[in-house]
């Protein structure tokens, strides 16, 4: 039930090339910018130092995860919702939690294919070594990341008004986080003050998972449990506010 | 009200005192409803009257402040999956997903339903054949209203609610959802509509329910609705010549341009008093009619007095 509707979701996706287009194009157009400006630079990181490429790949997988399951979800929900699209799928026989189901499963899909392709360019084009045996650790950490940013993007259209409005809130929101959250500036470049506000949110400890398991030099699995219990603990509270707030009605 | 004794399996959709309110305004203010199976019901009235309110109370899509709701022996607020098996609903807006094509919307509606029509009929049924293959995003506006009939008709409902279906359509485009909605009850189909167009309920449905300021205000077959008005317009024109004689008691109202109506409830003594009067001055009655009062003069008549009874509340 939800795979079928999954296959339905994922053909419409494709079939909207601005949206498919940009939710692709930014992730990897920061991966190639960031790489041409600073990639060759030694940046220290636990146990040694390393080329700045080997942060921002996984820093850009984390972007991607943002941009996948946070601000399209949340976008493309607010024009489904506007669209009456939500209602309509209410009135049928299609359980809701199926449905929603389905909507966070193609945006994990995507955002899966969109790591898949900034890890195969960070390893072909700037040398920068896939992790073996973090890969369980790097997995997991998608995966939970997936699931929070889904939660959170679906509460979040309860704050959208309106379908224009969309946009501003949904990168008011997701923008400046990506800022100070060691994604697009790496957190010992801003002050302390800033870390720890980022530190609040899920979003740096997301990217910290991710880079732990690409440090050369982890020894261990990888896992990043401390990190990985505060996104999950976000993931709870999206996904109470989802079910407090969500609303399946067009608004006007 | 003569429905409501019938044992429920007779009927479709039992409402009983129905009530809506949204914060302190009363869209809906205890109505009863009983709908045959098999049979076109329309909820007629004008906009504002509650009409939307009670038909996507009854769809299961917004809740209710009190009565009692029965829909093919579910009660819709309670969100069960098999009575949206049985039902199909086809809202004002379109809601499906701009970018599949109109046989991929078409299938992928079926799928939710355990028993669905064929997707070759269903396409048959809204007249969309020749665009199976096409995006949902290019149809035309009247395409799209058909497809959104056709979603509705994906499951094989038993029970289809339309909530005023050809709102904004041209003539040739309404004759063919009301020829579509025929169709639908030659197959079995429990039909509620909604609608603010007269003629819609008077072309569709077998019984038709008046709605205004959130009240029923008359219910019956659109015949019995005329007919319970016995009363019989008489029309003409004050010809110059009658002027002069002392105008006889029925005429109550002479209007400035001389148009003279006069509503009877015993056309044949008020024919013949007029006739007298005309036929002692030896003159005709210009464009003298006389016509039953039509569904169109009650409903506006029925209306009217609602909403004087409404702002007097």
């Amino acid at each position: 039930m939800v795979l079928r509707q999954i296959r339905y979701e994922w053909v419409a996706f494709w079939r909207n090339p601005a949206a498919a287009f940009f939710t692709f194009v930014f992730p990897l157009l920061f991966l190639v910018i960031f790489n041409m400006v600073f990639g060759n630079a030694e940046i220290s990181v636990p146990g040694g130092t390393a080329r700045a490429s080997t942060f921002y790949v996984p820093a850009i997988a984390a972007m991607s995860i943002v941009n996948a399951c946070f601000t399209s979800l949340a976008m493309s929900v607010t024009i489904s919702r506007d669209a009456g699209v939500l209602k309509r799928v209410r009135g049928t026989p299609l359980p809701p939690w199926a449905y929603l189901t389905a909507r966070i499963g193609l945006v994990t899909l995507v955002a899966l294919l969109l790591i898949t392709i900034v890890v195969s360019l960070g390893a072909l084009a700037y040398g920068v070594s896939v992790p073996t045996h973090t890969m369980p650790a790097f997995i997991l950490t998608v995966l939970v990341s997936a699931a929070t940013c889904s939660a959170l993007g679906l509460a979040v259209t309860a704050l959208v008004p309106n379908t224009d409005a969309a946009p501003p809130v949904v990168n008011g929101i997701a923008l400046p986080l990506l800022f100070i959250s060691d994604i697009f500036v790496r957190a010992e470049r801003v002050p302390p003050w800033v870390n720890r506000l980022a530190d609040v949110f899920p979003l740096s400890h997301i990217s910290e998972a991710l880079q732990t398991a690409f440090n050369p030099f982890e020894v261990g699995s990888g896992f990043e449990w401390t990190h990985l219990a505060v996104i999950a603990a976000w993931g709870v509270v999206g996904m109470l506010l989802a079910l407090r707030f969500f609303t399946w009605e067009p608004r006007q | 009200m003569t429905t409501s004794h019938l044992p429920s399996p007779d009927l479709a959709i039992r409402v009983a005192g129905l009530r809506m309110a949204y914060g302190p305004h009363e869209a809906v203010r205890g109505i009863d409803l009983a709908v045959r199976r098999g049979e076109v019901f329309a909820l007629l009235g004008p906009n504002g009257a509650g009409k939307t309110t009670t038909v996507e109370i009854l769809e299961g899509h917004r809740s209710r402040t009190g009565g009692t709701v029965e829909v093919l022996g579910h009660d819709p607020a309670r969100h069960e999956r098999a009575y949206k098996e049985r039902i199909g609903i086809v809202l004002q807006s379109t809601g499906i997903d701009r970018y599949l094509t109109v046989g991929e919307a078409v299938d992928m509606f079926r799928g939710y339903y355990p028993h669905p029509r064929p997707r070759e009929e269903v396409l048959a049924l809204v007249g969309l054949e020749a665009q199976r293959d096409e995006r949902v995003r290019r149809l035309s506006g009247g395409q799209q209203r058909r497809l959104n009939v056709a979603i509705g008709l994906a499951g094989d409902p038993d029970l289809m609610f339309l909530d005023e279906p050809t709102t904004g359509f041209d003539p040739a485009a309404r004759r063919q959802a009301w020829e579509m909605i025929r169709n639908l009850r030659s197959t079995g189909t429990t039909v509620f509509l909604t609608t603010h167009y007269l003629d819609e309920a008077e072309q569709l449905a077998d019984r038709v329910a008046i709605i205004a300021g959130g009240r029923i205000i008359a219910e019956g077959s659109p015949q019995s609705l005329a007919s319970g008005q016995t009363r019989t317009v008489i029309q003409f024109r004050m010809p110059a010549a009658l002027c002069v004689l002392p105008v006889p008691p029925e005429v109550a109202e002479v209007a400035d341009d001389g148009r003279v109506r006069i509503e009877t409830a015993e056309p044949t003594r008020t024919l013949l008093a007029l006739t007298r009067w005309a036929g002692d001055a030896g003159v005709e009655l210009p464009n003298l009619t006389v016509s039953r009062a039509t569904l169109e003069d009650i409903y506006l008549q029925l209306v009217d007095a609602s909403e004087a009874v409404g702002a007097a509340e």
